[in-house]
């Protein structure tokens, strides 16, 4: 991996990080600051720190990282937005930017740009909350105070009072593996050399942030160092990297209390939506040349188009199936130009399984494979979250511990792999692991205590499945930051957003192969196009197993009202669209219409339709952009004629009945 | 559509409105909000919506939904004719159209001059209305676009996105 080209791509994004950043903080409303717009500036800053670290610019990580603590505590209401704040974080923002360009021009930038940030923070914020010496006690809670007190020394302790017993129970059992656990009460006590990140990479695991951040993990001699840990384990866990050990001797504390004011109570008021980051692509020469050709060849057939139009005498079919062709050369070509290799994805992974191996003290060698296959832009940006999730946990809970595999005979050094590959119109990604792989009676158990309808003689394949479902992980959604706290059914769920699926198959002691199929693109779909009741439609075309005209004979009813259709052996219920989209109760005679048998989700049915016209591509538009969801639907595309046609959802349809 | 002259005449005090008809009555909505006006035509039904939905149409490949504002505010006739007309708004980053039977005129109202709306007010309407404004002897009820679009059957979309 040649780094510096990597770097290149860093200098990029963060100059534009740095330029959201700027607008961000311009648009800050002073008296009621929208918090959708902190985050997006906390983020910003979130991911230069992360890849300032990956490149080793020491300054430029330890001044990002105080000016996110700034934004943090802002972002909590611990001090009060003021302009000489936003005229400071601009400053800052500015030094930041000096910073980088330094680096780009291969030299390293003044230490002391550190102190300077440090110092344009304490005083913005000393100017806005003048002598303010108690405002630690008061955010420390009573509770704390208390325990601060009997614990002894080393370690850490947090509170687990709002966690269940099972979760405790979870997170002793981790604990057990770093050190010494005991609990008191609301109190957890681990005695442990390891560091905090290790810790809370451990919880990750088991809590989502927000149940995190709660636990207050800190070490138990000084009450004040849980600023320091909440804050590390919410940076730890939201790139999965590590911040580097010299962040931690950061006077955080100093700085915070210069920062506290009177907590800001939020006044209710419609969110204003945030200004979208305007993201761009690099785009290969040979790409756009390619596409400068075949608009060339379009207009030479538009001419050739026009002669034939004006000699009365000539067919112009040739022509027009020329001028076909060039439209769907171009238009694949222009797809083209949004498709990334997934060297992009891949790239980022060798630090953070190196760092993540090192923490849990197991040797991991990471192979890569396909990373020239190329996924649409938009779908890379959504496929790093799941794919970290995976990796972590195979890493964490698949991969065993040295000792532990040559035990069982296997080669100490654990194998991650991550591939990809096409496979027809989808892009498959896998992450294979060759460690212990999943413990079917361990999660028949947890299912069952979960309440999930269980039994002992499920297949492999169906109690692999738990682990995707609500229950099984505590993490109930994706918070602002990337990646933290992502459980298992969140990463179904993301995956399923982008209209593709996840499987998982696993060995005992062998290993553990996460499978994820991605259609290509989101914006193309091939479909079938029909009519119903005057209406046109699209049915994406791989629900569609097969159409024919029903006889009379093949037709059967069920308790007199519901209709079932024979086919070959099969009997499939019927499904009348033009019933189900509430268009009509008159439904014609089924022999006159045509049934095209579709498969839903796990089952096949009959839907019927008026007419079948044809099969074509069509670009997908999204309703939700200026309307919302509509039962049945997937999305909306525009014709030949400029009409909107709606494109059926063949699994919602089914409801709907 | 909209005057650039007229605009910059315009005093922080005065706000324009797009004076447009429903039945016998008089609405305005705020000039700055609409971004064009277009025949009622090629509108693609969905099931499953509202019957003041219309339907969605296609605007330069922009997929918008259409909004009968007559059936919307329940009034008994909503025939189309010749002077039915769609006002496109162009709110809170979403677009949508409304049909109305006629669009009148633009005026310019000085916002010390908008009445507050009667309180008792129980309609389905009352929730959208900014204020009443005398133009001419006549009643223009002002609309506030951004509420029709957030807290209308449109606006599930912007809590939920």
């Amino acid at each position: 991996m040649d780094l510096s080209s990597l770097a290149d791509a860093f200098y990029e994004e963060a100059q534009e990080y740095f330029d959201d950043i700027e607008s961000n903080l311009l648009s800050i409303d002073l008296d009621d600051p929208d918090n959708e717009v902190l985050n997006a500036i906390f983020r910003c800053a979130h991911s230069v720190k992360g890849g300032a670290g990956t490149f080793g610019f020491s300054v430029l990580q330890d001044s990002t990282h105080l000016f996110e603590n700034a934004l943090d505590d802002l972002r909590n209401g611990e001090i009060t937005m003021t302009q000489e704040l936003v005229d400071g974080f601009l400053e800052i923002n500015d030094l930041l930017k000096d910073q980088l360009s330094s680096y780009q021009a291969g030299e390293t930038p003044d230490e002391d740009g550190v102190g300077i940030v440090k110092h344009i923070v304490t005083s913005v914020c000393d100017n806005t909350s003048p002598a303010q010496a108690e405002p630690e006690a008061l955010s420390t809670s009573t509770t704390e105070d208390a325990s601060s007190e009997v614990l002894p020394e080393g370690g850490f302790v947090m509170d687990v009072g709002h966690l269940d017993e099972e979760q405790i129970g979870e997170i002793l059992e981790e604990m057990a593996i770093l050190g010494d656990v005991s609990r008191s009460g609301q109190m957890v006590l681990i005695d442990t050399d390891d560091s905090l990140e290790n810790v809370m990479l451990m919880l990750g695991f088991i809590l989502s942030d927000d149940a995190c951040e709660k636990l207050n993990i800190r070490e138990p001699e000084t009450g004040g160092a849980q600023g320091d840990s909440a804050d590390e384990s919410a940076s730890f866990a939201s790139n999965g990297e590590t911040d580097t050990p010299a962040i931690d001797t950061m006077p955080k504390q100093e700085v915070k209390t210069a920062l506290l004011s009177s907590p800001k109570t939020p006044t209710k008021k419609p969110a204003k939506p945030v200004k979208k980051a305007e993201t761009s692509l690099r785009v290969p020469v040979d790409k756009i040349d390619h596409i400068i050709n075949l608009v060339g060849e379009l207009v030479i057939t538009q001419s050739m188009l026009e002669q034939a139009a004006q000699d009365q005498e000539h067919q112009i079919s040739n022509e027009l199936s020329l001028l076909e062709r060039n439209a769907r050369d171009l238009q694949e070509a222009v797809m083209s130009v949004r498709m990334v290799p997934m060297e992009t994805v891949f790239s980022r992974f060798p630090r953070q399984v190196r760092d993540i191996a090192k923490k849990l003290d197991k040797q991991i060698d990471l192979v890569t494979e396909g990373e020239s296959t190329e996924l649409d832009k938009g779908m890379v940006e959504k496929i790093v979250d799941p794919l970290s999730h995976l990796v972590r946990n195979s890493l964490d809970h698949g991969i065993e511990r040295p000792e532990d595999r040559e035990a069982k005979g296997k080669s100490p050094n654990g194998t991650l792999t991550l591939s990809a590959k096409h496979q027809g119109g989808n892009i498959i990604i896998e992450v294979i692991d060759d460690g212990a792989g999943l413990d079917r009676e361990r999660l028949l158990s947890k299912a069952q205590s979960n309440g999930l309808p269980v039994s002992d003689n499920m297949s492999d394949e169906d109690v692999w499945q738990l682990i995707f479902a609500p229950g099984f992980s505590t993490a109930d959604e994706i918070t602002d930051v990337s990646g933290r706290g992502v459980g298992m059914d969140v990463v179904k769920k993301n995956i399923q957003s982008l209209g593709g699926s996840i499987q998982i198959t696993s060995k005992k002691d062998q290993g553990t192969r996460t499978q994820i199929s991605l259609p290509l693109t989101l914006a193309i779909l091939d479909g079938m196009s029909i009519r119903c009741h005057g209406e046109t439609y699209i049915l994406p075309l791989g629900t569609v197993l097969e159409t024919l005209q029903p006889v009379k004979e093949d037709i059967y009813t069920m308790s007199g009202s519901d209709q079932v259709l024979k086919i070959r052996d099969d009997y499939l219920p019927i499904v009348y669209l033009a019933k189900a989209l509430q268009e009509t109760d008159d439904i014609r005679d089924a022999t006159e219409t045509i049934a095209i048998i579709v498969q839903a989700e796990g089952k096949q049915y009959a839907l019927i339709v008026d007419e079948l016209v044809g099969q074509q591509q069509v670009v997908v538009k999204n309703l939700e952009t200026n309307y919302r969801k509509v039962d049945g639907f997937s999305a909306a595309t525009i014709l030949g004629d400029g009409r909107v046609a709606l494109i059926l959802d063949v699994n919602e349809i089914l409801k709907l009945k | 559509m909209i005057n650039q002259d007229a605009q910059n005449d315009v005093s922080h005090d005065q706000e324009e409105f797009l004076v447009f008809s429903l039945g016998d009555e008089d609405y305005g909505v705020n000039i700055l909000k609409v971004q064009e006006i277009r025949r009622y035509e090629n509108i693609t039904k969905i099931a499953n919506t509202p019957h003041y939905v219309k339907g969605v149409t296609n605007l330069r490949g922009n997929i918008v939904p259409i909004i009968d504002l007559r059936l919307k505010f329940n009034m008994e006739n909503a025939e189309f004719n010749d002077h039915t007309v769609v006002i496109v708004v162009n709110c809170l980053d979403k677009v949508v159209g409304f049909v109305v039977d006629r669009v009148l005129d633009v005026m310019s109202v000085d916002k010390n001059n908008i009445q507050a709306p009667p309180e008792h007010a129980m309609s389905t309407l009352s929730n959208f209305i900014v204020g009443l404004v005398t133009v001419e002897d006549r009643m223009n009820i002002l609309i506030d676009v951004e509420k029709m679009i957030t807290e209308d059957e449109v606006g599930k979309i912007t809590e939920e996105a």
